[in-house]
């Protein structure tokens, strides 16, 4: 009983000696208050970013492997008038014949093209591909049909589009039946269907840019490859440039996640083997959502050194006060050792005084961290009205992300503080106990 | 009779840089218990030092200094600040209250210090405060108070702990005529109830009212005179705890059994 009321009873003192300085107090708090509450904050954020990352990954589908068309270097393409690279039909054959552990296979060509109807127009993406693509890459109808099989082996000139290429091309039809306009090839396509909204799946590598389906196009891959033939004209500064690409993307699924590896180890070495122009990527959902995992761990290592330097500055501003009030109250000091006071008790009173300052700055910090996601989403909308093209901008990792509060962050951030004020209050309380009792009487 | 103090053969020295101060050249003296003794002397003479080492914040070079029935100069520091708590009361010129801590938690200080501080010491600290007249401002802060006030508060201090002597300071140093003599009253009335008060001054007026008057020069006592008889025998010398029975209840005068009920209750260490 004795030492916990002397324990209670060194921590009024403390606190009244330190309600003798409001404003000094208050501005010492705010060291250890900033720091706690940036650790919550920037785990909170880096979590938010992590989790929103992690979701764009897992909607390209955690057993899927895509294999992608890259335009390789000039110098290996050399200067033919058609450059010939990518992905071609039989290697689709190849890889759907060879890997048993293949369940679905989904050949995707993709080219730019203008879409119109009558004075509306989008500079759209064309894209050539079976069913399956729909399924593969989780779009949904909202209106009318997807593109089915029939389409695709009877060459139907049926599109299938994006909610917002709708938008735009008929602003006020129903596209259901009505025919747009490819003018650059003079086609007609005849719209029997109009999808949700999808949103961006994430970017991944260098080759693989954020995919956001708002300007797409559907038609069967068939009719694509009747209709535009092999090579893609394209006219830059006056002369023609031909590109001939069979397929841009295979999206390949397996049957089972654990055949994700090895399959896509499989995939990767067949089409080495098969031609090694460097003009494939492979692309592993599954690898990168263990990539954003460990970049996760980082990012969380990278955003908690920030928060310890803030936190240091506030210890060394605690310290910075606490010598400042040792020296003013020397004399107080000199008092308390004359009246019986030893070492060891000075100490814990200044110690006493500085864990109080750094506990309250502590516990206002945790309150400060849990108002992070109120504060970041609604301070994103309106930051959203006031500068609409900057926020656009941003990536949509940062612009959808909900700032999560890793509960861990709470006890770490207030233990450190607790510590901050340990260890900054140790030295100004051991030179407040070294004092000699007669100087320290003697100071005016 | 019991000894409040002896010390035999003291010697202080100072080493200043290369140079050596003696500050205390060998002095011996005893001070029995009730005794009401002024130190004298100019500055340089020793009074200080002499006072610092009565007052256990520092130890001798040389010699003994016995305080009941510990030797001060083999005291380690803890012990020093043990003994500061328990056994000595100090009164100094600049009354050193704690400015944050209101009337009654001054008193308190030095309870506290020794982890001796329940309901009853308590009240016995507000009985302090009482009997030197504060007992209606418990709740004053010093800033609150005069300068006689505040000296008033460093009295009961003092005597919180029954302390084998109350060590004065210049008490009246900064204070006006009129307030010393109320503090010198206050003395007085304290060497009555039998406590021991050692009293360092410069001030003849002051000196006069003690009981003895030792005068120190360049580190020698040049003079130890004894102004009235020491009141042997008074029932109020067994109020002086000697080291035998500290832990024993004391007895105080019948002359102030009013005001010493506070006295009654001695710190159970």
């Amino acid at each position: 009983m004795g030492t916990l009321s002397g324990l209670w009873r060194t921590m009024m003192l403390g606190t009244k000696s330190l309600l003798l300085h409001p404003m000094r107090s208050g501005l010492t708090v705010l060291g250890i208050f900033i720091g706690v509450a940036s650790v919550i904050w920037l785990l909170a954020i880096g979590e938010g970013i992590s989790l929103e990352a992690q979701k764009q990954i897992a909607s390209l589908g955690a057993r899927n492997i895509i294999v992608r068309t890259v335009k390789p270097p000039s110098e290996v393409l050399g200067d033919a008038r058609v450059a010939l690279y990518g992905l071609r039909h039989d290697e689709y054959d190849m890889l759907v014949d060879t890997i048993p552990q293949i369940a679905r296979a989904v050949p995707i060509r993709e080219v730019k093209r203008m879409i119109r109807f009558g004075p509306n127009e989008v500079d759209g993406r064309l894209v050539g591909s079976t069913p399956d693509y729909f399924q593969a890459t989780k779009l949904e109808v909202d209106r009318g049909r997807i593109l089915n099989a029939a389409d695709v082996e009877k060459r139907k000139d049926f599109c299938v589009l994006s909610k917002e290429v709708a938008q735009i091309l008929f602003p006020y039809q129903d596209p259901i039946g009505r025919r747009v306009l490819l003018p650059e090839n003079n086609d007609f396509y005849e719209v029997v269907g109009v999808l949700k909204h999808r949103t961006a799946t994430a970017a991944i590598g260098g080759s693989f840019s954020a995919q956001d389906f708002t300007k797409d196009i559907y038609i069967p891959l068939t009719t694509m490859n009747q209709r535009l033939g092999r090579t893609v004209w394209t006219r830059r500064g006056g002369t023609f440039e031909g590109e001939e690409v069979q397929l841009n993307q295979i999206t390949l699924r397996v049957h089972r996640t654990e055949d994700v590896i090895p399959a896509s180890q499989l995939i990767k070495d067949a089409l080495r083997v098969h031609d090694d122009k460097m003009d494939v990527d492979t692309v592993v959902p599954l690898e990168l959502l263990e990539q954003a995992k460990t970049t996760r761990l980082m990012f969380m290592v990278f955003m908690g050194l920030i928060a310890a330097v803030s936190l240091l500055v506030g210890g060394i501003g605690i310290m910075n006060i606490m010598l400042a009030t040792v020296t003013e109250r020397t004399r107080e000091i000199g008092i308390r050792r004359a009246l019986g006071a030893r070492r060891s008790k000075i100490i814990s009173q200044f110690l006493v005084e500085t864990i109080t300052l750094s506990i309250i700055g502590g516990i206002v910090g945790v309150l400060a961290g849990l108002t992070c996601p109120w504060f970041i989403t609604h301070g994103r909308d309106l930051l959203g009205t006031v500068l609409k093209e900057q926020m656009d901008a941003l990536p949509a990792s940062v612009m959808n992300m909900v700032p999560t509060i890793v509960p861990i962050s709470i006890p770490i951030a207030f233990g450190i503080s607790v510590l901050v004020g340990v260890v900054f209050g140790i030295y100004p309380a051991i030179r407040a106990a070294r004092m000699d009792p007669i100087e320290a009487l003697r100071h005016e | 009779m019991t000894a409040a103090v002896m010390a035999t053969d003291l010697v202080k020295d100072y080493v200043l840089k290369s140079e050596t101060v003696h500050a205390l050249r060998g002095i011996s003296f005893e001070v029995p218990a009730g005794d009401y003794v002024a130190v004298m002397g100019p500055s340089g003479s020793g009074k200080s030092t002499l006072l610092n080492l009565l007052g256990c914040l520092d130890r001798p070079t040389d010699g003994t200094l016995i305080l009941g029935e510990s030797n001060v100069a083999v005291l380690n520091d803890n012990q020093l600040s043990d003994i500061r708590a328990q056994r000595v009361g100090f009164v100094f010129q600049s009354y050193n209250l704690i400015q944050q801590l209101n009337v009654v938690e001054n008193i308190q200080v030095p309870l506290y210090y020794q982890g001796n501080l329940g309901r009853e010491e308590k009240k016995r600290c507000r009985d302090l405060a009482d009997m030197v007249g504060l007992g209606d401002r418990l709740k004053h802060r010093p800033s609150q108070l005069s300068g006689g006030q505040q000296q008033r508060v460093a009295i009961a201090r003092s005597m919180v702990n029954n302390p084998y002597y109350i060590l004065a300071d210049e008490p009246t140093g900064n204070l006006d005529s009129v307030t010393s003599n109320e503090i010198l009253d206050l003395f007085d009335k304290l060497h009555d109830q039998g406590r021991t008060i050692i009293l360092v001054t410069h001030e003849d007026d002051v000196s006069e009212r003690t009981g003895r008057v030792i005068r120190l020069m360049d580190g020698e006592i040049e003079m130890d005179e004894r102004l009235k008889p020491l009141r042997n025998g008074s029932p109020s010398t067994s109020a002086i705890p000697d080291a035998a029975d500290l832990g024993n209840e004391i007895v105080m005068g019948a002359l102030s059994a009013k005001d010493l009920e506070i006295g009654q209750q001695d710190g159970n260490d």
